[in-house]
């Protein structure tokens, strides 16, 4: 029986020739990364292991992204904790505020991340270089302690799911639009410890950028990885942001899936998520109309630089509603930069908007847009869980940035098309 | 082995940032963490925090601990004192933190779907066993693999590497 392209990503990481769903195995890790949440418990974990030194300084990545520029003193601690951590171990990449990013924007930027990998990340979002064809999967702080100790982690080898997306979506139909249809479709465990893989003719259509934020909610589906095969558009987006040398994997023509299923992306209507699930979706038909406090866009999601141009073009020559505020937070420094340079930022903050500096913010209820009792933010971010902007009785839906910039003028959920 | 407590029954999708919201992570303090365990779950009629003692148990239905990799969440429930987790199914990450940390965790539908707050319950983790001693019923649950089973006797992912790594 042939293997998934993930299966055999981790067959040729563990050593093996080949291996099947259920097998508990040992692989050698790529890269090793942690936040300011999640690597101070593994800096704690590492030094109750024992070892003097990481498994390899090139190979551990910490970026203080969650609560930074440094929210509160208990926050500061932690970054102050990491940072010298960080050093005392002569990692190569530590990304102090000034040159960090949102780490999921931030590590495919920098060509940390290439096809083939093996990657491990103290944080739910790492499943999102599956983009490039590397099997990546968040774990947690004693995952990473150990990974960056002896350089692997355990893993029980997932079945996968085949999304074979067909055709070309609409002008306003995004990543972030196909990615909720399917959470919508199989629920919040749909793909729970499976893989989701990413097939069919309608890739062509999907930039890379789309790509990140598909292979970004997997999670969010409960899957241990989403994954897409590598194209011309991979190949050209990891010569252009990395030296390193990408390994292609395929799935075999008789790899066994558990569920296939066939999307028909010119179908596709902009997708809004209801509180308090990401599966709770509707229609933008469906959902337009409801008004709104807050519009973030931004986040691991969608704070890549298609996702500001797509903000701008609707944005431009605008003004958004008086009472919205509208929190945009571009991924990483170069893309500040660039919404910058190419006049995005001046239309984001003509049309009343605020441009901040990269972080995580408010998608977890950190800072930077925290909400009151009875508050509703539509936002780009990944998650609507009870509380999770702020107030537990306030209220977060989830969106592509076409459907927030569009809603950010009028002031409730709006279709792009009409604005 | 054997766990045995008071019952905090939880429904479905139970996802990380109810079990400890993100608006506490800038701690890492598991007693300070666990102040604020479950402190969303806005529509439980029992507050964990104040009502949990040493060897308490939670039950729940699909999905617990979806959501964030925050191993904080697992800490929070060790730090409070529960004794087990019993749920129909476990979100990946939490499931792998929980057996890393050594907190148990077992699946098991037929003890979620029969067994209310506030029963009475003991867990052989030997042999999977529940009793619900409230409602004189016993369910089987699905054991451990004997990696788990491994890493737990030894005390979780840590201890594991020390003892391969020649450290201890």
């Amino acid at each position: 029986m042939g293997m998934t392209m993930t299966q055999k990503i981790l067959a040729a990481h563990a050593g093996l020739d080949s291996v099947k769903a259920g097998q508990l195995i040992e692989a050698k890790l790529d890269l090793v990364h942690g936040n300011d949440v999640t690597t101070p418990v593994a800096v704690k974990a590492f030094n109750t292991i024992g070892v003097k030194e990481v498994f390899d300084k090139d190979k551990v990545v910490v970026v203080p992204d969650h609560f930074t520029p440094n929210k509160d003193i208990k926050s500061a601690e932690h970054c102050k904790f990491i940072r010298e951590f960080s050093h005392e171990k002569g990692l190569t990449n530590y990304f102090e505020v000034g040159q960090m990013g949102i780490e999921h924007c931030l590590i495919p930027e920098a060509g940390l991340v290439v096809c083939g990998d093996v990657t491990i990340g103290a944080d739910s979002h790492t499943c999102t270089y599956g983009a490039l064809g590397a099997f990546s999967t968040g774990v947690g702080s004693t995952d990473m302690a150990v990974g960056m100790a002896r350089g692997v982690a355990w893993f029980k080898v997932p079945s996968a799911l085949k999304f074979v997306l067909k055709n070309k979506p609409a002008k306003w139909v995004s990543g972030k639009d196909i990615i909720l249809h399917i959470i919508g479709m199989i629920g919040v465990d749909g793909a729970l410890y499976k893989s989701m893989e990413f097939t069919g003719d309608g890739l062509q259509y999907l930039s890379m950028d789309d790509r990140f934020t598909i292979a970004n909610m997997a999670i969010e589906a409960g899957g241990k990885n989403g994954i897409f095969p590598v194209d011309e558009k991979t190949l050209e987006y990891v010569k252009e942001h990395s030296t390193r040398t990408p390994v292609i994997y395929e799935a075999d023509e008789d790899a066994e899936y558990d569920a296939v299923y066939e999307i028909d992306l010119s179908t596709l209507r902009p997708t809004v998520s209801f509180p308090h699930l990401p599966e709770n979706t509707k229609t933008i038909d469906e959902a337009k109309g409801l008004e709104m406090d807050q519009v973030v866009i931004g986040s691991c999601t969608n704070g890549r630089m298609s996702d500001m141009r797509i903000a701008a073009e609707i944005l431009k020559g605008k003004k958004t509603n008086p009472n919205i505020r509208t929190i945009i937070l571009p991924g990483t420094q170069k893309i500040w930069l660039q919404c910058v340079e190419e006049g995005l930022a001046k239309i984001f903050v003509e049309a009343g908007c605020v441009f901040s500096t990269p972080t995580c913010g408010p998608c977890l209820g950190g800072h930077m847009g925290i909400l009151a009792k009875g508050e509703r933010a539509l936002s780009t971010t990944n998650r609507n869980f009870v509380g999770r902007m702020g107030h537990p009785e306030s209220e977060v839906y989830l969106c592509s940035p076409a459907v927030a910039a569009a809603s950010a003028i009028t002031g409730k959920i709006t279709d792009p098309e009409e604005v | 082995m054997n766990a045995h407590g008071k019952v905090f029954k939880y429904g479905n999708d139970i996802d990380t940032d109810v079990i400890i919201p993100a608006r506490y992570l800038n701690s890492s303090d598991p007693k300070e963490l666990a102040q604020h365990c479950m402190e969303d779950a806005i529509h439980s009629t029992v507050k964990f925090a104040e009502n949990v003692k040493e060897g308490d148990i939670i039950v729940a239905e699909k999905n617990f601990g979806c959501g964030s990799s925050r191993e904080h969440a697992p800490i929070a429930i060790k730090a409070s004192g529960i004794s087990c987790v019993i749920a129909k199914s476990f979100a990946r990450i939490f499931y792998r933190n929980s057996i890393n940390i050594g907190l148990p965790i077992l699946e098991c539908e037929d003890a979620a779907n029969d067994i209310d707050m506030g029963d009475d319950v003991e867990v052989d983790f030997n042999t999977g066993v529940i009793t619900n001693h409230t409602k004189n019923k016993t369910y089987q649950a699905e054991p451990f693999p004997e990696f788990m089973q491994e890493m737990f006797k030894v005390g979780g992912l840590v201890e594991q590497t020390k003892i391969k790594l020649g450290l201890k």
